[in-house]
């Protein structure tokens, strides 16, 4: 029973995400959203597929929505014909799914009946509105040059109100999008936000990659997260070849993806005090941090861990003077994490920055369906470390993290938590990694075969669709990061701030770019 | 305050010495003289521009400014604007959604001026490549003084080309 209520065939995916897939029919589909809703899940992903070539009489397509709901995940799918390629609008009921759906259309073609909002996402005017990438016949040569279009902001109207358009370069080392303020003196009337800026065409890219490689480009959705997504990808690959990775390469993935969360914590802990004008906190976490990074060089061979996690296992391990290594290192810099939130609490200028700002309330985050760490800032309490806990989370017992202000100082308190439980995790699995093999060999895909992927990372939930092709090729990947929920929640967070506490609450949710834009 | 004072005492001066420049990774200048040293006493402001990343590259340029590079130390500072910069520090292949953006900010920037391409991508287009969403390398929008390659490359190399380029300007 995974969307208690609806009546269709589930058939459950093999591998690490708990996870089924099921056809729904277009009344369905709608039903389906509902009863998730009602039921108290949420939307993790929606995204499409063109199988025009490979259905036998009327095309279609496929439009996917992947539900977390009690017992995992539930994807429902729903084929689309060619004659009139478009579904049921889902934003009434998720609004998280606006975004997801604008970008759906601009790359395949398919628009959800009845939205409100349609206007391009993605597409700036880099391919014209009638050529679509994701459809198999695309022709990428055949695209005119790139020219920028128009894209219509929503007005603010009254008297004393101007607008500040921000980026989409910005004012440090930040990547690009824009925001458009609409402000009265120094007060956020509105914020509207323009993603798409570092869109470049990963979807399609993976069907350059075999399913055997994939990772790879996987690890690049979004760099400060590789691990997480090159581990979901591994459990969708895992999943659709029906290969299961040794016990030892599940230990050393949970490894890799604490010392990833561990090491954007400690950037995000110094950046947030620096954006309140504390410098002395960028320095000693930007300290700390590099050390992290670099016994991360020295044990694993890449500062931020890219390309560790593969299909069927991981490519390194550690031995035993590392171990031992990894331990004292993650007791050194406990020790010195709780003396910074000693001075983080104690410091009152930081903490009038931090208190009530950017606050996002548990109901407004339910409602528009805020995710991971922000989430769980704001009441959420999904953490799929704790909810589904795959080898070896179970044995590790994680602690969730929570709070209920919502402010800029929960994110940072969220933060410091999961940090000093992740330094304990890390110690955790270097002492208690099974020995054995570190990967498996993969068998040839089956074209169609179809699995998926379900990661905790430091920034919510990384999850990766993947269908296999001929010869070993991916015939559609699709990534999604956690940032496409979280975004539309700064909208409302920086309302009746003033703008110059924007960067901070920006800061304190840190969303991908490029994670959202890929 | 007392413990801000005291964890900045224990903490002490951490930074390392900085890297000569690297002769292999000029994109076609000429020959580079040894008076890096004295450069080392100017000032160099730069404007990073994310033109596509992944935001790998740019994590490793923040950690140019931690206490181990001591960037402001060598006096290289980042700026706002690129009318301030007499460098831009590319990272990406260019999205085709920020090659006018990127366009826009290599002409604001003053002469004479210095790009640096960061990273596979800056350099070849990387793992993403030339696409209908991606012009490629940095080099097919604007042109290029040193290119840093690496995915991405370590804060060290990227301070390397960082003084690979002041360099190649100083002849
Ligand atoms: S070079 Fe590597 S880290 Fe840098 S932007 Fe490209 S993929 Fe990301």
């Amino acid at each position: 029973m995974r969307i208690p209520g609806l009546n269709v065939q589930w058939k459950a995916l093999p591998g690490d995400a708990p996870a089924a897939i099921a056809p729904v029919g277009e009344w369905q589909w709608t039903e389906a959203a509902r009863l998730v809703r009602e039921g108290g899940g949420r939307l993790v992903a929606l995204w499409g597929a063109d199988h025009r070539d490979l259905a036998e009489d009327e095309d279609e397509y496929s439009v996917y929505a992947a539900y977390a709901v009690k017992d995992g995940l539930a994807v429902a799918e729903l084929l689309v014909q060619d004659s009139a390629p478009s579904y049921p609008d889902l934003s009434g009921l998720f609004p998280a799914a606006g975004r997801m759906q604008r970008a759906l259309f601009d790359l395949l073609g398919i628009g959800a009946s009845g939205a409100a909002d349609t206007r391009p996402w993605l597409r700036h005017g880099a391919w014209p509105g009638e050529a679509y990438p994701l459809r198999r016949d695309f022709d990428a040569a055949a695209v005119p040059p790139n020219a920028l279009a128009d894209y219509e902001f929503v007005r603010v109207e009254g008297d004393g109100v101007h607008e500040i358009p921000v980026g989409p370069i910005h004012a440090g080392i930040i990547e690009p999008g824009h925001f458009r303020f609409s402000i009265v003196g120094e007060k956020v009337l509105r914020l509207e936000e323009r993603l798409g800026y570092v869109h470049k065409g990963i979807d399609k890219r993976f069907e350059e990659f075999s399913v055997a490689e994939g990772h790879r480009l996987a690890g690049r959705v979004s760099g400060d997260s590789t691990v997480a997504f090159a581990w979901a990808y591994a459990q969708a690959a895992e999943s659709l070849l029906g290969v299961v990775p040794p016990p030892r390469a599940r230990w050393l993935r949970a490894m890799l993806l604490e010392r990833e969360r561990v090491a954007n914590h400690l950037g995000d802990l110094g950046a947030l005090g620096n954006d309140a004008a504390f410098g002395f906190a960028l320095a000693q976490f930007m300290r700390l941090k590099e050390d992290w990074l670099r016994e991360n060089a020295a044990v694993f061979g890449h500062r931020l861990l890219m390309d560790l996690v593969v299909p069927g296992g991981v490519t390194r391990a550690f031995g035993a003077p590392q171990a031992e290594a990894m331990i004292a290192h993650a007791h050194a810099i406990e020790r010195e994490v709780n003396e910074l939130r000693v001075i983080f609490e104690e410091h009152a200028g930081l903490q009038d920055r931090f208190l009530t700002t950017g606050r996002v309330t548990p109901e407004l985050a339910r409602m528009l369906g805020l995710t991971g760490l922000a989430g769980r800032a704001s009441g959420q309490a999904s953490d799929l470390r704790v909810d589904f806990p795959a080898v070896p989370y179970g044995e590790l017992a994680v602690k969730r993290a929570g709070s209920s202000s919502g402010d800029v100082a929960a994110r940072v308190n969220v933060r410091f938590d999961e940090l000093l439980e992740s330094l304990r995790l890390v110690r955790a699995i270097a002492l208690a990694a099974p020995d054995g093999e570190l990967r498996v060999d993969l068998p040839q895909p089956r074209p169609q075969a179809f699995g998926v992927g379900w990661v905790e990372g430091w920034r919510g939930e990384a999850f990766v669709a993947l269908e296999a092709g001929e010869g070993g090729l991916i015939r559609r990947c699709h990534a999604h990061d956690p940032s496409w929920q979280n975004w539309p929640l700064i909208e409302h967070a920086v309302i009746g701030n003033i703008v110059p506490d924007f960067p901070l609450i920006n800061k304190s949710f840190n969303l991908s770019y490029s994670g959202g834009d890929c | 305050m007392l413990r801000i004072l005291y964890k900045i005492v224990r903490t002490g001066i951490v930074s390392e010495a900085a890297p000569g420049p690297d002769e292999e990774l000029r994109a076609g200048a000429p020959q580079i003289q040894a008076e890096i040293l004295q450069l080392l006493g100017r000032a160099l402001a730069i404007r990073q521009v994310d033109a596509g990343s992944c935001n790998g590259c740019e994590l490793e340029i923040h950690a140019l400014n931690n206490p181990y590079y001591n960037l402001e130390g060598l006096g290289i500072r980042f700026v706002a604007s690129p009318r301030h910069a007499d460098m831009l520090l590319v990272t990406g292949p260019v999205a085709k959604n920020m090659e006018h953006a990127l366009r826009i900010a290599w002409e604001a920037t003053p002469d004479p001026k210095l790009v640096v391409a960061v990273g596979d991508c800056g350099c070849t287009g990387g793992i993403f490549g030339e696409s209908y969403a991606s012009c490629g390398k940095v080099a097919n929008v604007i042109p290029v003084d040193v290119a840093i390659p690496g995915c991405p490359p370590t804060p060290l190399a990227i301070l390397q080309g960082i003084l690979t380029a002041v360099a190649s300007r100083s002849e």
